[in-house]
């Protein structure tokens, strides 16, 4: 019972510290972005800009003021929202408030909330296949150890780390789409507007991720659960009759699974700041392809308030997995 | 202890370090790997064709630059005249669909950017790493308070994504080779970092370090001759799985337009164009995408073997003698 | 292939009726429970295979106890698993029949094997803490177990059962205690869930694989007491494997000595050990330090004046008040709380105490590796402030205290080379000096300490303590790694070297008699605290502290009816101090 007390402490100060560092994080981002040397503003603007444009456009951005203000401007806008005035109207942004495209002068937030359904589509599917092939594939050759389908299955997962997911991708949709003809060359159809289209679409892109991703699961899976069947406890269980099917079910899963669980929810937050290769290659239009077109046109704003998000979904990411790992293996709360 | 700790390789509780390798040991017992043989001879072959790469375009008479628009078909978008990518005596591997330009020479010095990029990157992460995880072992508790919660941060972030972000940055003018080697160099040493932490910690508690200090060795003398030597193992095998890993970082990079810029060539810069190609000219695809797939598992293979012939585990297993005797159940 | 010790036949084939007949237990021999005829296992390694069982034949008939005894890499461990076919599947090759309750062990089908594990013959590991699934509650585990034997037991029933066998091997509030987690267990009270978890299934014999080897001594009365007081209550037979010999004297009726796979000796426990047969036996035996033996005295070659108990004169150290802590805040815990003693030259000191008492602390603090957090440590009467080249210290580990990168002559020469006086000629004549002084072959300069024994690296160690000419050693728990044989001569070392050098040594150890044996004065610690100081023939034969007593009570005895006599006392003490430890 002891446990439960010291687990919520736990909990709110691995959450506590995420908050923190997201904090740092934000702020070492707008210094990189905007102090850095150079002027952002001509930048933004591109070679050819006049220096009357220049100026305008600093003006715009706020560039005239002093960094420490423009610092408070940019915190006040992230938590409480800011407005922004383009000489002749007045443009609301509603917290939290990432700044405006310089593209576009679309706010930021809408940019990103118009790129996460694709993303959350990709990251979620991928998630399904590796847990069931990799994970399987894992678990399959550790218990099968010492056999040819552990040799077959290590080639198998280590040419699956050496292959990089885009040649991955590039391969499949050679084959898959160009000369089998079995499924069309992926083009994003949002769930909302036909689900099956949809699918039907992002099967490939999910494969790819998700075979890209089964290989460190399946190492993964493999080296936990062969740490765990060599442990004493479960020599126990083998020395008191237990079934060897009980004793890898009840004993060794449970030991050999938190690191995998910990491992998706890291793996899960990062992709949904968009698995930008599989993104980028498959044409979907998430949060990774806007990072990537924004980086082109270097749309700074765009860029901070997307990678910014994305650290957001790591750093939460990660907290949630201490905290699942914590639960699920209580010793860590206690060391 | 976190989950990244559990997910970091070595960086959990490491074992004390058995019985000295040493660097024969080590030879003898890589020799005796079919995997790592056929792996090193792959390498070795890369590595001196990347090396001679100047050498043998001379030899073949071409170079990675000019244009041969006689080679490409115009009316099909720039599709490479001729079967298999134009194939010749004069273009070993063909040409480059859109340009003609040369795909052998392009390939050996596309070599030559991305396994500079990719070493020059790791020299940097573990120098970075050994140094931040020897003064957060080491220092004092502030010091490891700090570098370690810099540390997980810098565990957690998405290379990728940062890595692209800070290509923004910096002006056009920079060298986009040594560009990317400061910044995977600068964003990626988190790993080390831990790896040396976590073994630093072990080590210094081991008795044989305070018998060193008892035999009134002084602290840069003990870091030197007692820990630093047994440090080396962990850190060629976290070196060993960097490399590949930044091989493939680099490729990521380029194949998004964000990494060396053309017409400088590398593999994943290669790639990046391979989307519109593939159906014209497969092999333009193909040639990369293979290169690129059998040096990243060749050093995977490779760095496999050499964490085995180092694992101290593996090495003292028989003849430590006086171990408690274990139920060999 | 050499012929059996105790067996009349010449041939060691096996033809094990003659073997068991001359053997002790040969009249009983229709009702054997165990029956192991001939039993080799053999381990492949790299190439070759290792042999750890030769030709192994005993029985043990239903309630009997019987005692395997032997050092390290004798095979008694392996004899255990393989009474319940633990090495199926391993790429253990075993050979020779093993029949429990008439089940042949080798030729069973899985099903018999599960049948016949847990149920016929249940077993205790020597790690509790490791051999209990650390994410379930105790109760569940045993529950478990139980259902596997006995199907038609509801969940409900099964764990209303786990309670009543945690009660009934005294763990107090069984009921709550049932719903924890192993590690909030101590370790005597994991290795009562453990035994608690063989009563479960009812089992017929019960095989104990060093049972107590991971706990302290008094915990270790209580663990052998509570599986005797089974054993009488239930009449289920005992197989005990230890390497402590003591440990076997007061719990068995027959004993049998293993060396190098083989069986050396076979016979009542009683015989054997007084009357042993065979020269390995007398060897294992004369090198078992006894508690209640007084030391013999030291100084006979007459070099120093030793065995006085300290003066004012010739005070080489002395610790004063000294306090230590550790973690701060909640986490503070106070190790060391006030200790203050001393050191005369050329005089053993020898420091006792369970694990947690605060003895290696103590210890470090006294050569400076720790700063005290409170009191003072005076070396000749003035305040030591930092690392001493002539206080050194033996570290207990011969596997972490030796540098694995490093020879062992370097290692040796390493203090020498630090302190700078010396050419690398003369450094180098000094290590292989030093070498020869502890007992080793000086060409051994550039080997590494993986190329050692135990008993070899402790004996390094003991002369790089010696490099830079000390006139204290502190030793830590020197022998506590290392088997008996070894032990005893790596203690006639360091008392050699003491009257041979004049040395004042720190003994600290957690074996009462190992410290009796070398000591002129012993300091008794518990919690941080010494509770009782003396000399040493003062402090073990009339003891004042109930520690102490506690202490010496519960040490193992050679001598099976003392043995008996003492379990009888310690019913009565252990009403006392019972259920607040373990």
């Amino acid at each position: 019972m002891a446990d439960r007390f010291r687990g919520v402490p736990f909990v709110a100060k691995r959450l506590l510290g995420a908050a923190l560092v997201l904090l740092v994080l934000a702020t070492v981002l707008y210094a990189l972005f905007y102090l850095v040397p150079g002027d952002p503003a001509q930048l933004a603007c591109g070679e050819r800009c006049s220096p009357a444009q220049v100026a305008q456009v600093r003006g715009q951005l706020g560039l005239d003021e002093s960094a420490h203000a423009q610092y408070l401007h940019f915190l006040q806008g992230l938590f409480a929202g800011r407005d922004y005035s383009s000489g002749t109207s007045v443009q609301h942004c509603a917290a939290p408030c990432l700044g405006l495209s310089r593209q576009n002068d679309q706010q930021v937030t809408t940019l990103i909330l118009a790129g996460l359904p694709a993303t959350a589509s990709l990251a979620f599917g991928a998630m399904v296949v590796w847990l069931t092939l990799g994970v399987g594939t894992g678990l399959l050759s550790a218990l099968r150890r010492g056999g040819a389908t552990e040799r077959v299955l290590t080639v198998l997962t280590l040419a699956g780390t050496g292959t990089p997911v885009f040649i991955l991708g590039l391969l499949l949709m050679m084959a898959v789409c160009a000369y089998l003809q079995w499924l069309p060359f992926p083009s994003y159809v949002p769930l909302t507007q036909d689900a099956e289209q949809w699918a039907w679409n992002m099967l490939l892109p999910w494969l790819t991720l998700g075979l890209f991703e089964s290989a460190k699961y399946a190492r993964l899976t493999r080296s936990s659960t062969l740490e765990v069947l060599a442990e004493d406890h479960i020599r126990t269980f083998r020395a008191y009759g237990v079934s060897e099917r009980a004793v890898v079910t009840r004993h060794a899963l449970r030991g050999a699974l938190p690191p995998v669980i910990a491992l998706s929810a890291i793996d899960l937050g990062s992709m949904m700041g968009g698995a930008m290769l599989t993104e980028q290659l498959f044409g979907i239009p998430g949060l990774g392809r806007l990072l990537i077109d924004s980086v082109r046109s270097v749309d700074l704003p765009v860029v901070v308030g997307v990678v910014l998000v994305i650290g957001t979904a790591v750093v939460v990411a990660n907290a949630v997995a201490d905290v699942l790992y914590a639960l699920a293996d209580r010793r860590v709360v206690l060391s | 202890m976190t989950v990244q700790d559990v997910l970091t390789p070595g960086a959990g509780a490491p074992p004390a370090p058995g019985p000295a390798a040493g660097a024969r040991g080590v030879w003898r017992r890589l020799r005796g790997r079919p995997s790592a043989v056929v792996s090193g001879a792959v390498l070795a072959v890369l590595l001196l064709a990347a090396l001679a790469a100047p050498l043998l375009t001379a030899l073949s008479g071409q170079d990675p630059y000019t244009y041969h628009d006689e080679l490409v078909d115009s009316a099909s978008g720039g599709a490479p005249q001729g079967s298999f990518g134009g194939m010749s005596g004069e273009h070993w591997l063909g040409v480059e669909p859109g340009t003609g330009r040369d795909l052998f020479a392009r390939l050996v010095h596309g070599a030559r950017v991305s396994l500079l990029v990719a070493a020059g990157a790791t020299v940097l992460q573990v120098a970075i790493g050994v140094a931040v995880g020897l003064a957060a072992a080491l220092g004092s508790r502030w010091a490891d308070q700090v570098l370690s919660r810099v540390t997980d941060v810098m565990v957690a972030l998405p290379m990728l994504v940062l890595a692209i972000a800070l290509t923004t940055v910096v002006s056009d003018d920079f060298p986009r080779p040594l560009l990317l080697v400061l910044v995977m160099g600068s964003l990626n040493w988190g790993g080390t970092s831990r790896v040396v932490r976590a073994q630093a910690l072990t080590l210094r508690g081991l008795d044989f370090v305070a018998a060193a200090r008892l035999g009134g060795s002084r602290p840069v003398r003990v870091v030197r001759r007692e820990l630093l030597p047994s440090l080396a193992a962990p850190v060629i095998t976290y070196a060993a799985v960097l490399l590949p890993s930044n091989i493939v970082l680099e490729a990521s990079l380029s194949f998004l337009g964000i990494g060396v810029r053309p017409p400088t060539p590398s593999w994943g810069q290669m790639l990046s164009t391979a989307t519109t190609w593939f159906r014209a000219d497969p092999l333009y695809v193909l040639l990369p995408s293979a290169l690129l797939f059998v040096t990243v598992l060749a050093f995977t293979v490779l760095g496999d073997a050499v964490r085995t012939a180092l694992d101290p585990r593996e090495a003292g297993r028989l003849r430590v003698g006086t171990r408690k005797e274990k139920t060999r159940g | 292939m050499t012929p059996q010790p105790n067996g009349p036949t010449p041939d060691s084939a096996p033809v094990p009726v003659a073997d068991t007949a001359t053997g002790p237990t040969g009249d009983r021999a229709a009702g054997a429970l165990i029956d192991v005829r001939g039993l080799t296992v053999d381990f492949p390694a790299g190439d070759e295979s290792v042999r750890a069982v030769d030709g192994l034949s005993f029985r043990l008939s239903a309630g009997q106890a019987l005692g395997i005894v032997g050092e390290s890499g004798s095979g008694k461990s392996t004899v255990a698993a393989a009474l319940l076919g633990l090495h199926h599947g391993t790429g253990a090759r075993v050979s020779g029949s093993v029949e429990v309750d008439g089940i042949d062990v080798q030729a069973a089908s899985v099903r018999e094997l599960r049948r016949l594990r847990g149920g016929t013959a249940a077993m205790v590991f020597q790690d509790p803490l490791s051999s209990l699934d650390p994410y379930m509650a105790i109760g569940d585990q045993i529950a478990e177990v139980h259902r596997t034997h006995a199907p038609h037991v509801s969940r409900r029933e099964a764990r209303r059962h786990a309670v009543t066998v945690l009660d009934r091997v005294g763990i107090p509030d069984a009921a709550r205690r049932s719903r924890s987690r192993p590690h909030e267990f101590s370790g005597g009270m994991r290795q009562r869930a453990l035994i608690a978890m063989a009563l479960a299934c009812e089992p017929r014999v019960l095989v104990a694989d060093e049972p107590t080897t991971a706990l302290d001594v008094t915990v270790q009365a209580q663990i052998l007491d509570l599986l005797h007081e089974l054993r009488t209550e239930t009449g289920m037979g005992l197989v005990l494997v230890s390497h402590d010999l003591g440990v076997v004297a007061g719990n068995v009726d027959d004993m049998l000595v293993m060396r190098n796979g083989r069986a050396v000796e076979h016979g009542p426990v009683g015989t054997v050990l007084a009357a042993p047969r065979e020269a390995y036996t007398r060897e294992l035996l004369a090198a078992v330090p006894r508690v209640e033996t007084p030391r013999t005295p030291v100084a006979t070659a007459g070099a120093v004046p030793a065995s006085a108990p300290a003066s004012g004169g010739d005070l080489l150290l002395e610790a004063v008040g000294v306090r230590r802590e550790f973690g701060r805040g909640k986490n503070r815990t106070v190790a060391v709380d006030g200790v203050s003693l001393s050191v005369a030259q050329g005089e053993t000191l020898g420091i006792v105490g369970e694990s947690g008492s605060g003895k290696t602390t103590l210890g470090r603090m006294l050569v400076r590796l720790l700063e005290p957090s409170g009191g003072s440590v005076r070396h000749q009467g003035r305040e030591l402030t930092g690392i001493r080249s002539d206080l050194q210290m033996v570290f207990q580990d011969p596997v972490s205290s030796l540098n694995p990168r490093r020879s062992v002559g370097e290692s040796v020469a390493d203090p020498l080379r630090a302190a700078g006086a010396l050419t690398d000629a003369e450094i180098t004549r000094r290590v292989r000096e030093l070498l020869e002084r502890v007992g080793l072959d000086p060409r051994w300069y550039h080997r590494y300490p993986h190329e050692f024994s135990g008993g070899q690296r402790q004996r390094v160690g003991i002369a790089r303590a010696l490099a830079p000419g000390p006139r204290l050693i502190v030793c830590d728990e020197p022998v506590s790694a290392l088997d008996v044989t070894t032990r005893a001569q790596v203690l006639d070392l360091l008392a050699q070297l003491q009257r041979d050098l004049g040395l004042a040594l720190v003994l600290i150890a957690h074996d009462l008699a190992v410290v009796r044996q070398a000591s002129d004065r012993v300091a008794v610690m518990r919690r941080g605290v010494v509770v009782e100081e003396g000399p040493s023939d003062r402090v073990y034969d009339a003891p004042r502290d109930p520690y102490t007593k506690s202490l010496l009570a519960a040490v193992p005895v050679l001598d099976p009816v003392e043995a008996a006599a003492r379990r009888a006392a310690r019913g009565s003490v252990g009403a006392l101090l019972g259920t607040a430890a373990g």
